[in-house]
């Protein structure tokens, strides 16, 4: 029981790093990495919305659209838990936390459209997963996800001060230095 | 039921979605009352660590539209009747580092009150059109004066006075608000505390 679900948290932060591997969520990964401050913004607001995301997402699923046979109106349907739940967060962060909400500011209406939240709901649903799963899958994508774009925003950082030929400059190096840490991350594949 | 969404799958799938939308719409409506928040709270934490002079210095009608600004990003050094106190509590508000007051928006000045010269005065009210607070009194053709507890000091009412009337006198010290003077070790090259050996500063 203890192993299958940390071979699925390993497998959805490393192996399948929904990033680097899957290639989903690539905006947010490439737009907001030139600073480890915002990526690390970033990476807080998107777990927090993952793990629930894709938690009511199967609540959803599960309850009302397989009940009343509505399987192909799955991704309205999800698209439309996620920006609930986005909203929801803004309004509860605004509340609680004004200092927080300065800080993931203008990130966290971003994540609406971070395609990786929607991929984890629908992948939950091709997996069968149950709903304690769907929390796992879901929390394990999104430490992935921060992983991967707090490593990429400080290697970033260094970039921009390190001697780079001139026609590599700014985004082609970063892009370069993507597909480098997706062949790294293409390391795991034999993990679990 | 069962038979009539089995009839019409069109209706089921439309009563699902509706009623995704209706629940959706009532929890966040939900959220918006009981999550309610009054204009911008960052904005207000930091209108209650600025003076209050209302002086404008800062290029701001008053001191809650600089707040304002502050809270969408502007430096923090541009008030010059808070000066380094009110710069350094900022700095800590917003987690950010502390930065010497901008000359550009004028210089800290020791809090002073206005003064009319009475028997000088001439009636005129433009110092009183000047005032952002309302801390003088006074009629056209009659004498003002200033209500000292209310005079912040911000220098306004100085520039439209025809006759040159009005000084700024340096706040009387009381026992209320006198205090020690900050040690100055650069200046007498005298270590007050083991650590000023190493920084050449005292906190």
């Amino acid at each position: 029981m203890v192993a299958d679900y940390s071979i699925l948290l390993i497998g959805a932060i490393l192996v399948n790093n929904f990033v680097l591997v899957q290639f989903l969520g690539l905006c947010p990964f490439m737009g907001v990495s030139n600073k480890l401050e915002t990526a690390m913004g970033m990476s807080m607001a998107t777990t927090f919305v993952l793990t629930l995301a894709s938690a009511c997402s199967h609540l959803t699923y599960n309850f009302l659209l397989q009940p009343l046979g509505l399987e192909y109106l799955r991704t309205i349907s999800f698209i439309l838990v996620i920006a609930v739940v986005v909203q929801f967060t803004e309004m509860v962060v605004r509340k609680s936390s004004p200092l927080l909400y300065r800080v993931l500011g203008v990130y966290l209406p971003l994540i609406t459209t971070n395609c990786a939240v929607l991929g984890v709901a629908l992948l939950n649903i091709n997996k069968d997963h149950n709903f304690l799963q769907s929390l796992f899958y879901g929390f394990g994508a999104a430490v992935g996800f921060s992983l991967v774009l707090v490593l990429f925003a400080a290697m970033r950082e260094r970039l921009t001060v390190a001697d780079v030929p001139d026609p590599f400059k700014g985004a082609a190096i970063g892009m370069v230095t993507a597909g480098l840490m997706s062949l790294a991350f293409m390391g795991f594949a034999g993990l679990v | 039921m069962t038979e009539l969404i089995a009839q019409f799958p069109l209706l089921a799938a439309l009563l699902a979605l509706v009623s995704l939308g209706a629940v959706f719409g009532a929890v966040l409506g939900f959220a918006a009352v009981r999550f309610k928040t009054e204009g911008d709270p960052i904005a207000d934490q930091i209108n209650e660590i600025l003076p209050q002079t209302q002086c404008g210095q800062c290029g701001h009608p008053g001191c809650r539209p600089y707040a304002a600004a502050i809270a969408n990003g502007e430096p923090i050094n541009k008030c010059p009747p808070g000066g380094e106190a009110t710069i350094q509590a900022l700095a800590d508000l917003l987690d950010v580092e502390a930065i010497p007051l901008d000359e550009e928006h004028g210089e800290e000045k020791v809090k002073s009150v206005a003064y009319i010269r009475e028997d000088e005065c001439i009636g005129c009210t433009k110092c009183i059109q000047a005032c952002p607070v309302d801390a003088i009194l006074g009629a056209a053709k009659l004498m003002h004066t200033v209500i000292v507890s209310e005079c912040t000091g911000c220098d306004l009412c100085v520039e439209p006075c025809p006759v040159d009337c009005i000084d700024m006198i340096p706040e009387e010290e009381t026992l209320q608000s006198w205090h020690w003077g900050l040690p100055d070790p650069v200046s007498r090259k005298v270590d007050i505390i083991a650590t000023d050996a190493t920084t050449g500063e005292a906190a």
